[in-house]
């Protein structure tokens, strides 16, 4: 049904967009972009160069705002337009002067976040914002204490705005990051943060008090997803790091590389995901009991903690999240997830592991099938010893109004669009 | 006798000479080397036990989070700051070579003098740095003014 929603609305809007569905008018790279995709997709550079560009948004016409990390020359959120239809953007403008991660179109307005505030910019029929130099405030005073700052964001068809408020610890210990200090009982992070709240769209200069903590147990969500087919909340964890390094009796730096999994959650309001006290064991498929709440790495723990819809390698980063309704990919492609993995840190002294965009299967709101990588070759060629040796880093996903997929890179700030051929 | 010392005296200072330019900075300071390589390999040892997670094994850290070791003025520069940030932990907004990092340090307080002079004796000898080892003694110093 949204679907069918979906496809009305893109061709009724996007001039000069594909006639036929399943094929994409622009055309991909020679070298589509430097990206491995599977048969039948192509690539293409839409920019680059942009600076760290987080997350993406893409308007009905297909131009596209993107929040950079931290503002450059007092912009914070660039808008790109491509004015001939090649594909490639030929006029850049900016504004707002912060930075910040999340950045979302709904309606008549532009949402944008730094990493305590959430603002809004109100569109024209064309989805340009019309007054950059003022935008409102919808909620202030957020908590950054700079670990787990970024402010993701998304809204769902009930007037109501989702915000990840990341956890400023680890794993909650009293001295955090620091070798067998045990965790805080009970964890007083999770009053204000390690969790997703829930505030309304449309009403301004809200505080903590006027939103709802609409789920809780989160270390650090970066990717996050209105699914409108399940008309579900579903979001991306960011697992907790360094078991060896904080409990060396415990874990073996290989186990430490290896656990815990990166998880996606279906949320419904008050669901508890389980941090700090558990973490998820992707081998044995169990919720496990945190070290630093006398876990020794067998016992398991957090029995009414939501078990994860994907349990994915540990580390890899996810940061962007996009369940795909277009029509240009094929059939088997529909309202399944892809994942942008901005890749790992701590999987030393081994290789890094991420860096790529993958695609799960979904039907009627479950996984179908196994997850498998959909884009790869951000990096560059060879593996990834250091973050700092990725050329580039996926980090925010979009999806065209056309059904091109739109993925950022925070590293160089290169915006790539796949699609798929034209036979 | 003394003639022929006379005779030689000329060759055997060029040779000393030819010899002090080809290893000229191994040379004057044979023993304090040995000593700075010492520390310098027993620090790249506790380095892969306490740091190299986070600023990973070529000092490069990890972008946005962890800061790099590399070239940068927090590890070449004031030996008593750097000493004290592995003593009190680091959790600050500040720009290193252009960019922000979000994660925190902590301390390494337990560790001891001697380790703390290795792990800094090897971090400012690696990944392409160049700069004087530090010392048991000059951490023992910045603990003490901490105190």
């Amino acid at each position: 049904m949204s679907v069918i929603a979906m496809t009305t609305i893109t061709s009724s809007v996007f001039a000069g967009g594909p006639d036929k569905p399943g094929a994409s008018v622009v055309k991909p790279d020679a070298d589509n972009a430097g990206l491995k995709l599977p048969a039948g997709f192509g690539a293409l550079k839409v920019a680059d160069g942009l600076g760290r560009t987080r997350h993406i948004a893409v308007t009905s016409n297909g131009s596209i705002y993107v929040k950079l990390d931290r503002a450059k020359n007092n912009n914070g959120i660039l808008f790109l337009q491509d004015t001939n239809g090649d594909g490639k953007i030929d006029k850049q403008s900016g504004f707002g002067n912060y930075g910040g991660t999340g950045i979302y179109v709904k309606g008549d307005y532009l949402y944008a976040t730094s990493n305590e505030n959430i603002y809004r910019y109100k569109l024209d029929a064309q989805q340009q914002v019309t007054d950059p130099e003022h935008p409102e405030t919808v909620v202030s005073g957020l908590l950054d204490r700079r670990q787990h700052e970024s402010k993701s964001i998304v809204l769902d068809d009930a007037g109501n705005i989702y915000v990840n408020v990341g956890a400023y610890s680890n794993s909650c210990q009293t001295k955090d990051r620091t070798q067998g200090s045990l965790g805080m009982q009970p964890c007083p992070v999770l009053d204000s943060a390690g969790g997703i709240w829930q505030f309304k769209a449309d009403k301004l200069n809200q505080v903590y008090g006027d939103g709802v903590r609409y789920a809780t147990g989160l270390r650090n969500v970066v990717g996050l997803d209105w699914n409108k087919g399940q008309n579900q909340l579903f979001v991306m964890q960011h697992g907790r790091d360094q078991l060896h390094d904080l409990f060396p009796s415990l874990y073996t730096e290989k186990q430490s590389a290896d656990l815990p999994a990166e998880c996606m959650y279906a949320l419904k309001q008050g669901s508890d995901c389980g941090w700090p006290y558990i973490y998820y064991d992707p081998f044995t498929n169990k919720k496990m009991l945190a070290p630093e709440y006398g876990g020794d790495g067998k016992k398991t723990g957090g029995e009414t903690a939501e078990n994860p819809v994907v349990a994915f390698p540990a580390h890899m980063a996810p940061n962007g999240l996009l369940f795909y309704t277009g029509t240009q990919f094929p059939e088997k492609y529909r309202n399944g997830a892809f994942i942008a993995f901005h890749g790992s840190w701590n999987r030393s002294p081994e290789n890094q592991a991420g860096y790529y965009v993958v695609f799960v299967p979904f039907k009627d709101g479950k996984p179908s099938g196994k997850w498998e990588v959909f884009a790869d070759g951000f990096a560059g060629p060879g593996p990834v010893k250091s973050p700092g040796d990725a050329q580039h880093r996926p980090c925010g996903l979009a999806q065209g109004a056309d059904g091109s997929l739109y993925v950022t890179d925070d590293v160089k700030g290169t915006v790539y669009r796949i699609v798929y051929k034209t036979k | 006798m003394g003639k022929w010392i006379l005779a030689v005296m000329p060759l055997l200072i060029g040779a000393l000479s030819v010899s002090a330019q080809v290893k000229k900075p191994a040379k004057p300071a044979a023993k304090p080397d040995a000593a700075s390589s010492a520390t310098i390999t027993r620090g790249k040892a506790l380095y892969r036990q306490y740091c190299i997670s986070c600023h990973q094994e070529n000092g490069s850290g990890v972008p946005r989070m962890n800061p790099p070791l590399i070239k940068t003025e927090y590890v070449l520069g004031d030996k008593a700051r750097l000493i004290g940030i592995l003593l009190n932990g680091f959790n600050e907004d500040v720009e290193i070579n252009g960019d922000y990092y979000s994660n925190p340090m902590p301390s390494q307080a337990q560790l001891k003098d001697e380790e703390i002079a290795d792990i800094l004796s090897y971090v400012r000898n690696s990944f392409g740095n160049k700069a004087s080892t530090v010392s048991a003694a000059e951490v023992t110093q910045v603990r003490a003014a901490k105190k």
